[in-house]
């Protein structure tokens, strides 16, 4: 195996409310190297928790537990908050889920990006504007010039995520960390999304932390899964073996979803078990 | 709007100049169509208010020893047996001259007179709305950026006080302290009686006239004198500007492209102030706009109970002494200014957010 | 015990067994949740309290407000008999405070239902029938929007003539547009949804659904938006008071009693002030109590 980008142990997200504290993650354990790994859950399964802590973007009261996140042998659990900040886009990178949110509204797609460049690289604004220009070709948007100028209701949704992944790898991170990147998009530009992603992560060796609720997608996209329920790990698998998972909770979600090959009158509903929640954390450490 | 916006994802950034200018002008036609329609509607209403006074305009002028004959030369002159559509085409025609009549208090043309006392109420709402935006805008964007901390429950406290007291006691109050007690400011007025007149008018704004004449103890008093009301009003502002910050503030903070800017490394204090706060600006000016429009209006009891010679303290006068033209004219030109304010934020929104384009 | 366990029970159920009970069920469950609102509950205190100073006036009330002592005018606070302090006509502040109440609370009550009654029903129509219905009485409502409203309210007066009733017509004057602005929104998303082409199909006429079906559905944010706006409006009585435009002498209302104590406001202080706290007081209440149901009645919009 490659060797390892990024070491997460015994991960916890809590948040305090009124009825007591609310675990959104508890004790995920695992490792990436230079590879695709995915992230597979239902919406509440603390998936997308786990990506934001990594970056340490939980808010307060939001409280981040870990015995290390460790980022090629810097735990960023001791970091400071400058110290952070120059982890964040230079080394770890996030696309999220519908760029017509996460795009600034009423910031042209131009300066979003270059400010994104900018933050970590004392480039002047002319090698910034055509660093950008080639980032956005890279990403097969054509005339870029046009694109610089826009604002970003006026892409369609395909270009604006298209849009986040060149502003999210234009500082050349390590890590990009891809929380539902096609969830919002039409069916027929997802595959396109994802290829060109998958395209330039694997041109710069970088490690991909892809996080779904679309166990297909993940298994035929992804290097190993992560399955995650209720906040934990159930179970950790190589992507090409999916169907030999033995958890429940995942051949749950294997049958639940309908095959062209064996067609059935009936789909099982998934029975869930309270005791998975219950069990620890399965580790996804190599 | 975002739901009309979806339809125009696609339309080419620059199109012909022919069809990007009739839009255009399409809306500056639609909104000078609303305003004069919304501006005849306020001087209907105003002429309905005067033709429904329970004061005869007639006596009001020759007076009730007048002969009958008299009283109907005057009546015709006044074009009261004209139909009521011709009287309020007439009203229109004087109003649209800047003629509101002559006041029956002291026969001065009422334009004239709201001239003289405009500056003084100008002068204090913009003192006003300048404490107001200085120390509301920081504390709303600081109580949205701290939900929850001290400073937004001190926030929230003096929003709340502020909406509750009346202005015309807390004004009383300020006055029997700082002025009464302490001894700290100046009283009623815009400058104590020594200073009435020493500097030429020529902005008609006292504490200006005091700098072009370089006569440093007049701007002093003056300055003693409208601190006490301006500051009051800027409270009042300050409580609604700092409640609006913070609600707009905290809706930009929990919108996913904040996360973006933290994701890319940005340091906190630029992501409040180059993503979240640049983007609440036109709403905030908006604000800033309907409140100083306010301050204008919600200056006549503060006038009244500072003595202040502006235009509350004339409307109110006039009307307490039956002088209807006065009444009108000074209710005409408050309404036409909250109008004109309205109508410069709506066209700023336009003009700076580019979704609404 | 056990029979407050089992009713608690009953209104908490999941399971309502009839359309009442589960009405009953939602509003016991809003009321938990508004009561676990300190600053809402001290506000709905105070006004519980207000009404019945208001209604007990009478009995409460240790001297009769209009009762002049001039021998002693102007007496300062904790006065033996005058708590308060006596007015310039030597009659007790605090039995007038007392008497003032009743017109504070008449004047929010009637403006009140006046104010929300008439917007409901011009944004209602404006939205249902739409056209050129809607274009004009949103034009009207636009206009006196534009106006400012107190001095829209003093020319009202000024041209009806003082006195407390045409003070409650002016500020309703001034009041209703923004409750038939919502009004107007409120029907507008509820008139294109299915369930009122289902009662249509039915055969409903227009004046039973915006009577059943509309009305209803309007209440709840009115009912926040006047809580709120009672602050504005006891604000905007005391104001008129003030000028002399709205409640006349001798009557006790406390704007009028401020104007009265302006006076003398250097040397007797007390006689201005406490009527201004009991505006003050009460506004700040309803300010208190607008909150809490906005959070309990209208989420979205608190925040």
């Amino acid at each position: 195996m490659m060797s390892t980008l990024l070491d997460v142990q015994n991960l916890w997200v809590k948040f305090p409310t009124r009825n007591g504290v609310f675990d959104a993650v508890r004790g995920v354990s695992f490792t990436l190297g230079r590879e695709r790994l995915g992230i597979v859950g239902e919406s509440g399964s603390g998936k997308s928790m786990t990506g934001r802590a990594i970056l340490r973007l939980i808010r307060p009261p939001g409280i981040v537990e870990a015995d290390q996140i460790s980022l090629e042998g810097v735990d960023l659990m001791n970091l400071s908050e400058k110290d952070m900040r120059a982890v964040r886009g230079q080394r770890i990178s996030m696309v999220m889920q519908d760029p017509k949110f996460s795009l600034n509204p009423v910031m042209t797609i131009g300066d979003q990006i270059i400010e994104a460049y900018r933050l970590h690289s004392s480039a002047s604004k002319s090698e910034a504007y055509n660093k950008s220009l080639e980032m956005l070709e890279a990403v097969s948007i054509r005339d870029a010039e046009r694109v610089m100028r826009a604002y970003p209701h006026e892409m369609s949704g395909g270009m604006g995520q298209r849009i986040m992944i060149a502003m999210m790898l234009i500082p050349n991170p390590e890590i990009l960390i891809a929380d539902e990147p096609t969830s919002a998009l039409d069916v027929s530009v997802q595959r396109q999304v994802l290829d060109i992603m998958d395209k330039l992560v694997k041109e710069r060796g970088m490690g991909l932390i892809f996080i779904s609720h679309d166990l297909n997608l993940v298994a035929d996209f992804c290097d190993r899964v992560l399955i995650m329920y209720a906040g934990r790990v159930v179970e950790v698998c190589d992507a090409n073996k999916l169907h030999e998972a033995k958890h429940p909770y995942t051949r749950g979600l294997l049958n639940s979803l309908p095959r062209l090959d064996a067609p059935r009158d009936r789909l099982e509903v998934l029975e869930r078990d309270p005791e998975w929640s219950e069990a620890p954390s399965v580790s996804g450490r190599i | 709007m975002s739901l009309t916006d979806d339809n125009n994802q696609r339309r080419p950034r620059r199109a012909p100049l022919s069809e990007k200018a009739w839009p255009l002008a399409k809306t500056s036609m639609l909104t000078l169509g609303s305003i004069s329609v919304t501006l005849l509607g306020l001087l209907f209403i105003t002429f309905i208010i005067g033709r429904v006074m329970p004061i005869d305009p007639v006596l009001a002028i020759v007076g009730e020893r007048a002969s009958q004959s008299t009283y109907d030369a005057v009546y015709q002159q006044l074009g009261l047996d004209k139909p009521l559509l011709v009287q309020f085409l007439y009203y229109l025609w004087d109003v649209l001259h800047l003629d509101f009549g002559t006041s029956l208090l002291n026969a001065r043309p009422v334009s004239e007179d709201i001239a003289r006392v405009f500056p003084a109420t100008l002068e204090l709402a913009t003192l006003g709305i300048i404490f107001g935006v200085v120390l509301g805008v920081p504390l709303g964007v600081l109580a949205a950026v701290r939900k929850g901390s001290w400073i937004d429950q001190v926030a929230r406290v003096l929003a709340l006080v502020g909406y509750s007291m009346p202005i015309f006691w807390l004004g009383l109050m300020g006055l029997l302290v700082f002025y009464g007690i302490l001894g700290w400011v100046g009283g009623p007025g815009r400058v104590g009686i020594f200073y009435v007149d020493v500097v030429p008018s020529v902005t008609g704004l006292i504490l200006v006239d005091a700098l072009l004449d370089g006569n440093w103890a007049v701007f002093k008093d003056a300055f003693s004198h409208i601190i006490l009301p301006a500051s009051l009003l800027g409270y009042f502002s300050l409580a609604y500007i700092s409640r609006m910050t913070r609600s707009f503030m905290l809706e930009q903070l929990s919108a996913e492209y904040i996360t973006t800017a933290r994701v890319k490394g940005m340091s906190e204090w630029d992501v409040i102030w180059k993503h979240a706060f640049k983007n609440i600006r036109v709403q905030l000016i908006t604000v800033i706009a309907l409140s100083y429009a306010n301050l204008l209006e919600g200056s006549v009891l503060t006038e009244i109970i500072f003595s202040w010679p502006g235009i509350g303290s004339y409307i109110t006068t006039a009307l307490l002494s039956a002088d209807m033209n006065a009444v009108l004219g000074g209710t005409v030109v408050v309404g036409l200014i909250f109008i004109l304010l309205n109508i410069f934020s709506d066209l700023l929104y336009k003009v700076f957010d580019p979704r609404a384009k | 015990m056990a029979d407050t366990q089992t009713w608690r029970q009953w209104l908490l159920t999941e399971t309502p067994t009839s359309r009442r009970h589960a009405k009953i069920s939602a509003i016991y469950q809003g009321w938990l949740s508004f009561r676990s609102n300190t600053m809402a509950m001290i506000g709905l205190g105070i006004l519980v309290l207000l009404v019945f100073v208001a209604f007990a006036a009478p009995l409460l009330a240790p001297h009769d407000p209009f009762v002049q002592d001039l021998g002693n005018r102007l007496a300062p606070l904790g006065t033996d008999g005058h708590i308060f302090g006596t007015d310039s006509l030597g009659r007790d502040i605090l039995s007038r405070l007392i008497y003032g109440a009743r017109i504070t609370l008449y004047i929010v009550a009637l403006v009140a239902l006046i104010a929300p009654v008439a917007g409901l029903l011009v944004g209602t129509v404006s939205g249902y029938v739409g056209g050129w219905v809607d274009t004009i009485l949103m034009r009207i409502t636009d206009i006196f929007l534009a106006f400012p409203r107190l001095v829209l309210a003093l020319a009202f007066v000024a041209a009806l003539g003082a006195g407390i009733e045409n003070a409650v017509l002016a500020i309703s004057l001034t009041a209703w547009p923004p409750y038939a602005r919502i009004a107007r929104a409120e029907t507008l998303t509820i008139r294109s949804s299915d369930y009122i082409s289902a009662i249509k199909l039915q055969g409903a006429g227009p004046l039973r659904i915006i009577t059943k079906h509309i009305w209803p559905l309007c209440i709840s944010s009115l009912i926040v938006r006047v809580t709120l706006d009672m602050a504005g409006i006891i604000l905007a009585a005391a104001g008129l008071g003030f000028l002399g435009l709205g409640a006349q002498p001798p009557s006790p209302e406390w704007g009028a009693m401020i104007s009265e104590g302006r006076r003398f406001i250097l040397d007797y202080w007390w006689v201005a002030t406490m009527p201004g706290l009991a505006i003050f007081t009460v506004s700040l209440a309803f300010n208190l109590l607008g909150d809490g149901l906005r959070d309990v009645l209208d989420p979205k919009a608190g925040e």
